[in-house]
């Protein structure tokens, strides 16, 4: 089984989990720019961050063979802060940056003015730079929130199937499936969805559009729940194709849009970064 | 040293046809490099470019370097925003445009790091000219250090003096006390190696 997890959030894991992750069969990935689990307080915060999502996390993930992408945006709640708002003026250099592949996380968490100014703008980016884009849907107020988040999108002129909308659920996915975005779902051990739902889910609208992430963080996840759902849905009868197309196929075909997605095999004896191996004790 | 006629002259047609649309638009507006310099590789590849220790995608950059008008202003950004591949090209650059001030900046930097690429990229003709005694002994001693072959340190001939020499000796001693063994350039470079009195 081969498995692409098209939001994770490595820099916050371990080296455990990035070889619990290839043991199971994940051998590609992207990590989207969003808040540290805390508020930022300036600018350089953001970019010694995103040096870190085109450096040295891809670095890390190729010493245990997996494939590491990002997308690179300022993030909906810290889009509130003005202490931040210089972040989009660096915005365009990040976004031509090879492992770059699509603009993310945009959209909305309390639904202010603010964040209607910078997904609009962020959009845009979107456009000028031939990139997808990864909308996070609310956690709060979810069903208003992702209706916004459409008619925002329709509204920018990007094509529908250059966007995915995020972390949606039983409400939430129909109008998305009608809007002709790709539609995510991130499976959680309490919250945003687990495998049982994902996979009711997946037999009354289809596998096509869907991808489906863990989502792991720096707060209680998984970063095995794409597999526990791959698991979940041959369980159900579905068939092993299905599987491929849900955990490999579609997020390669998302994000393969943006022209920059590297599934080559990974030399993970590839040498060093910046001089620090992770690897430690292998040296001699 | 490799001139830009040399480097024009090596680009495989690809790449050519890109960096002749790319410099037109940085010499009329040099903020055009900011987006330009990342996608280089993407654009006109990232192979051997047939002259020996350069690529496609660092000949490409500097070119662009050399077409930009006022480039000095762009460095430091280009350099501080760059991934890895993008500040090497900056730092091979500094031989073929005027950094001005930023140049020995941008050379403290990349001999700060422990990435081999960017040290040995630092290391350069621009270092070899304009780096103080200190320094310059530094950067080649961790040069040896980090295994970076010494062919790619430029100066050596004129710039090897009798303390370079002496901490050259006092590794090589430290190395051998461990146990382990002593690069064969530092050999070529050091006569004497093992002598005592270091």
């Amino acid at each position: 089984m081969r498995i692409f997890d098209p939001h994770i959030h490595m820099s916050s894991r371990t080296t455990n989990d990035y070889q619990a992750m290839y043991d199971a069969g994940v051998r590609a990935l992207v990590e989207p720019a969003f808040w540290l689990g805390q508020p930022r307080t300036s600018v350089g915060s953001f970019t010694d961050y995103f040096d870190s999502l085109v450096g040295w996390e891809p670095f890390r993930a190729s010493q245990f063979g997996i494939r590491h992408h990002c997308t690179i945006a300022l993030n909906p709640k810290e889009a509130n802060d003005p202490r931040c708002a210089g972040v989009l003026d660096v915005l365009p250099r990040y976004l031509e940056k090879d492992g770059v592949v699509a603009v993310g996380e945009i959209g909305y968490d309390s639904m202010t003015a603010e964040e209607d100014k910078v997904f609009a703008a962020q959009l845009a980016l979107a456009i000028d730079h031939a990139l997808p884009a990864l909308v996070h849907t609310p956690h709060r107020d979810k069903a208003a929130g992702t209706e916004r988040s459409i008619a925002v999108v329709r509204e920018s002129g990007i094509e529908p199937e250059r966007v995915v909308l995020d972390h949606l659920n039983e409400v939430t996915v129909r109008m998305v499936k009608e809007s002709g975005c790709w539609m995510g779902f991130s499976i959680y051990p309490d919250t945003k969805m687990d495998e049982e739902r994902m996979v009711a889910i997946l037999r009354e609208y289809g596998t096509e559009r869907m991808l489906v992430n863990s989502a792991a963080d720096w707060g209680k996840s998984d970063p095995l729940k794409t597999v526990r759902t791959a698991e979940a849905m041959l369980a159900a009868g579905f068939s092993a194709d299905d599987v491929d197309l849900v955990l490999w196929r579609n997020p390669v075909e998302f994000y393969g849009q943006s022209g920059r997605l590297d599934l080559s095999e990974v030399d993970a004896t590839a040498g060093e970064f910046e001089g620090n191996s992770v690897l430690r004790g292998a040296r001699k | 040293m490799t001139t830009v006629g040399e480097l024009r002259a090596a680009l495989p047609e690809r790449a050519s046809a890109w960096l002749e649309t790319a410099s037109a638009r940085v010499g009329a507006d040099p903020a055009a490099l900011r987006t330009l310099f990342p996608g280089v590789g993407r654009h006109c590849g990232r192979g051997p470019l047939g002259i020996p220790e350069w690529t496609v995608d660092d000949a490409v950059r500097v070119l662009l370097l050399t077409a930009a008008s006022d480039v000095v202003n762009e460095l430091p950004g280009l350099y501080r925003y760059g991934d890895a591949n993008e500040k090497r090209a900056v730092l091979r650059g500094l031989s073929f445009v005027d950094p001005n001030v930023f140049g020995l900046e941008l050379v403290a930097d990349a001999l700060r790091t422990n990435d081999t690429r960017l040290v040995a990229a630092a290391m350069g003709e621009y270092a070899a000219a304009r780096l103080d005694d200190s320094a310059y002994r530094h950067g080649v001693l961790k040069c040896v250090f980090m295994g970076i072959p010494l062919n790619a340190v430029a100066g050596l001939d004129r710039r090897t003096d009798e303390e370079l020499v002496r901490m050259m000796r006092s590794f090589a001693a430290e190395r051998t006390a461990a146990g382990r063994p002593v690069p064969d350039d530092l050999v070529a470079l050091v006569p004497d190696l093992s002598r005592e009195d270091s």
